[in-house]
């Protein structure tokens, strides 16, 4: 009898199968976290590479690396592959990571869907890749692609496209639903709602939008798969559709989405800044009700994306106003982690200067977001680069730097060994000024008259498009800078211990370093000193 | 002054290598001294009408807001950051809330938006006061150009042309220099009249386009099937230049907006002649063309309209822009030639060109593709021919 339950016991502690096997059928959590962090690095890289591309174009007037119509690809994958492939898979990283070892449980709990979740993105990003090398090229309508030039005036590579597009929405959906069951009833005893670390929480309502808008999408490109292959006529005019009814229900998914990439931001810096203030949280339940006032607001704004549409006057004004009013818990975010850091016992390691940067860097992509709020002055705004600067800033020193944050800050945790502070530091500043000398003179530019998405630009532009691109080349050589510091870390740091920065409070820090193979086999009790709030 | 040498200096560049430093100093120069174009270089053009005026205002009291409310923020957490810190030997405080402060903070923005929100609809509802005005003009969108259509009093067609990129290929390829007004500039501007209430109703012909002149304060995106409202009353003559702000295809970027606001009396004359200029053109399609003369307008009208995709050397883009040279169409027979310009392709890049171009240039550049490159069809293309074909479909 005793044997059996040796047996079984032992059958529990089994670490990770051997070779290729045991990435291609995990269904362990942090393998399967693992997989996700570095297949987002790689489209990261990828995308950067564009992103250097469309920088050494418009690095001066005229045309000298690519033609318009190579341009428009690059600026078109560049944004989906970072959008899709790169900060979202990213989140998902995190989440398969730290969701389970924060709330005191042994796994996800659908580990096969998991899996399948993640395998599913490299076919839908090797699918959308390789149409950049068949006849007539890659999509080349913007990542909004919005119809009839995406529809009747697209590449036929479009169709690829489409399915790519499913591919990762039901890669997204099953993430999103093994999230919500995870949180929902794998809680260890004690864990309550409003006992959740912040990621958790913002993990959760991100996983509720998602589920949301990702049939939209899916919706969206199913109506355009019709319009093009079946003969409908959805988004064209010439048949009695309407192709602004394309742009309603694009952006009815495009707003959340824009949310579904800010929301574990918050989580993640809201988890830092206290660490190395060593004091608590500011105002944990308004940062809870803040983010569910975000996620709701999300649905009812969508129009300011199409303020130059030809809305009427009462729907302008409508989304105007519910627009301007995201700034209101946005910025009670912002007041919180400032007042955390407020009378705190600050130290300054690479985790928390990102987490700084991100609170200063994102908040002026909302002073620009709410610039853009206000309709009159968004139809001067409205697709010029000033459009660009804003959404780069929340993004890039925003979304990325939250998940460049995190690396940094559970990387010593996930795998036992610490980064050297000192690489750290200058993978920092290297980005902190690269990102600002590519993205401030953009909304110079973009005021001065520039639109988005040309190849090549009118002679008053020059100069800042000239500084732009010097900054974009330092910041994408610093990301690769980065991969050496991770590579360094990984194989040759010092052991990390197990509670790592003294100030750090949680369920993650209880378990050792690196986190065993599977944590948390038997519910830990959650404590005050063990989870703060 | 420093800062105007070194603008003008960048201007001319010929290499990139040698004017970076330059520009850097510039950029930075022009921050510190108050150059005449500081304005213009950073922040968005005051325009020339009431309502670019009002816009304008608009987005510096909004800028003026976030900076103040920036400095505070910003302010409070470097002093925190330089203060708060372990190496000073500060014990942490262990507070973590205050609904006072979190009320206060969540209340008062709401006041300050309340205080953004009442100017800005203010100028919105007088934006779409398009009524009222003293003429109209269709602004119709093409890939990748321009078409401007003067309606008279009844909402008809008075008359009206196309606007086209006047920057040649070569400026752009870098085999010559830059002029001025690079990628600025077309054949035909747009004319209005200063001081009257100028009607523009925006739509498109394909895909989606938007029509922007800053200095109007005005843009709006030409949707197909769909007829958009703008107006303005431009108060100062001069030439006011935007571009095309919605991605519509591969020459997003070369489909500039040109408008030349004119006294009121030199327009009117501008206008009369115009009108007159258009009937003459009319009448073209009744005459005969010798080969020569044929070939000198169809290479004109080719380079403007076609050579963007099917290129200058007839080669194309294949395969989504296919070859003229030595292609069936361009030396089959001439009536199917003729009918795909006009009806264009559907569920292709090709447009149907029988509303953009006249009779006349639709015939020379039939015959052109007929007979340049390596095709040497021996037929010659008349603009009646392509009258008798556009009467036989209707």
């Amino acid at each position: 009898m005793s044997a059996v339950i040796e047996e079984h016991h032992d059958d529990h502690d089994h670490g990770p199968a051997k070779g290729l096997a045991r990435w291609l059928f995990t269904t362990n959590h942090k393998d399967i976290g693992t997989m996700y962090l570095w297949f987002s690095f790689l489209m990261f890289l990828i995308g950067g590479t564009m992103a250097l591309i469309i920088r050494a174009e418009l690095f001066q007037p005229g045309l000298q690396f690519v033609q318009p119509e190579f341009f428009n690809q690059m600026t078109t994958n560049h944004g989906l592959i970072m959008v899709f492939g790169a900060i979202m898979p990213a989140f998902v990283g995190l989440a398969n990571w730290l969701i389970p070892m924060m709330v005191g449980a042994p796994d996800m709990a659908l580990p096969r869907m998991n899996n399948l979740s993640f395998w599913i993105l490299p076919f839908a990003f090797g699918l959308l890749i390789s149409t950049l090398f068949m006849e007539g090229g890659g999509p080349n309508f913007g990542w909004t692609f919005y119809a009839p030039l995406s529809t009747t005036y697209a590449p036929d590579t479009v169709t690829f496209f489409i399915f790519g597009v499913h591919m990762m929405g039901a890669s997204s959906i099953m993430g999103s639903i093994n999230i919500i069951a995870t949180i929902l009833n794998m809680r260890a005893p004690g864990m309550t709602f409003m006992r959740m670390p912040l990621f958790v929480w913002t993990w959760l309502i991100t996983a509720y939008l998602l589920i949301a808008v990702m049939p939209v999408l899916a919706g969206a490109v199913t109506m355009m798969l019709f319009d093009i292959h079946f003969g409908t006529s959805f988004f064209s005019a010439a048949g009695g559709g309407d192709p602004v009814m394309f742009q309603h229900i694009f952006w009815f998914f495009g707003h959340p989405e824009v949310y579904i990439m800010i929301l574990p931001a918050f989580g993640i810096v809201s988890a830092i800044i206290p660490t190395f203030a060593r004091k608590p949280l500011f105002g944990y339940d308004s940062m809870v009700y803040a983010t569910a006032s975000i996620a709701f607001l999300s649905f009812i704004v969508w129009a300011h994306h199409m303020f130059t549409v030809g809305m009427p006057l009462a729907g302008q004004l409508f989304f105007m106003y519910s627009t301007m009013l995201i700034a209101v818990p946005t910025g009670v975010k912002v007041f919180n982690w400032v007042a955390t850091m407020w009378k705190g016992s600050m130290t300054f390691e690479t985790p928390m200067l990102f987490a700084i940067a991100f609170v200063i860097l994102f908040t002026m992509g909302g002073f620009s977001g709410l610039m853009l709020a206000i309709t009159p002055a968004d139809y001067q705004y409205h697709d010029t680069y000033f459009v660009v600067a804003h959404f780069h800033y929340v993004l890039v020193p925003g979304a990325l730097f939250s998940i460049i944050a995190a690396v940094y800050y559970w990387l010593p945790k996930w795998c036992g060994r610490m980064y050297d502070e000192t690489l750290g530091k200058t993978h920092f500043w290297l980005s902190f000024i690269g990102v600002n000398v590519t993205f401030f003179p953009q909304h110079f530019s973009g005021l001065a008259g520039m639109p988005r998405r040309i190849p090549d630009y009118a002679l008053a532009f020059a100069d800042f498009n000239m500084i732009s691109s010097v900054g974009a080349f330092i910041f994408g050589f610093s990301q690769l800078f980065f991969l050496y510091v991770l590579i360094k870390t990984i194989t040759s740091g010092r052991p990390a211990t197990a509670q790592v920065w003294d100030g750090a409070k949680g369920l993650e820090w209880t378990i050792a370093s690196p986190a065993p193979y599977h944590s948390f086999t038997t519910p830990p009790v959650v404590t005050l000193e063990n989870n703060p709030h | 002054m420093r800062a105007k040498n070194s603008s003008s200096a960048s201007a001319n560049r010929t290499t990139a290598a040698s004017t970076l430093g330059q520009t850097l100093l510039g950029a930075l120069l022009a921050v510190g001294v108050s150059a005449p174009s500081w304005a213009d270089r950073f922040n968005m053009p005051v325009g020339v009408t009431d309502i670019s005026r009002q816009v304008y205002d608009l987005h510096m009291l909004i800028f003026y807001i976030c900076c103040v409310i920036g400095g505070g923020v910003f302010g409070v957490m470097i002093w925190s950051m330089l203060h708060h810190r372990k190496s000073h030997g500060v014990e942490p405080a262990t507070w973590h809330e205050s609904t006072k402060v979190e009320l206060a903070w969540t209340i008062i923005p709401v006041f300050i938006l309340i205080g953004m929100a009442v100017p800005a609809t203010k100028v919105l509802v007088q934006m779409y006061d398009t009524g009222g005005e003293d003429m109209a003009i269709e602004v119709r969108g093409y890939q990748w150009k321009w078409e401007y259509k003067y309606l008279d009093d009844d909402r008809n067609k008075a008359f009206g042309f196309m606007s086209n990129l006047s920057t040649p290929q070569d400026e752009i390829q870098e085999v010559t220099a830059k002029g001025e007004h690079y990628l600025l500039e077309v054949d035909e501007p747009l004319r209005i009249p200063v001081n009257r209430k100028v009607r523009f109703l925006v739509t498109s012909n394909d895909v989606i386009h938007a029509w922007w002149v800053p200095d109007f304060g005005i843009k709006r995106d030409a949707v197909p099937g769909m007829m958009n409202d703008l107006w303005a009353i431009v108060e100062e003559p001069g030439i006011y230049r935007g571009q095309c702000t919605e991605l519509c295809g591969k020459d997003h970027g070369f489909m500039p907006i040109v408008v030349e606001a004119m006294p009121e009396d030199e327009y009117d004359a501008w206008y009369e002649s115009r009108k007159i200029l258009a009937k003459e053109q009319e009448k073209l399609a009744s005459m005969n063309f010798t080969h020569e003369e044929l070939m000198e307008q169809g290479a004109e009208v080719y380079s403007k309209y076609c050579a963007s995709c099917h290129q200058e050397n007839g080669k194309g883009i294949p395969p989504v822009f296919p070859a003229l040279d030595g292609s069936a169409i361009a030396t089959g027979p001439v009536d199917d030639h003729i009918g795909i310009i006009l009806n264009g392709k559907p569920g292709s890049a090709m447009q149907a060109f029988s509303s953009q171009l006249r009779p006349d240039e639709i015939g020379a550049v039939t015959h052109y593709e007929r007979h340049a490159w390596g095709n040497n069809t021996d037929d010659i293309v008349q603009p009646i021919d392509v009258v008798n074909l556009m009467n036989k479909e209707g």
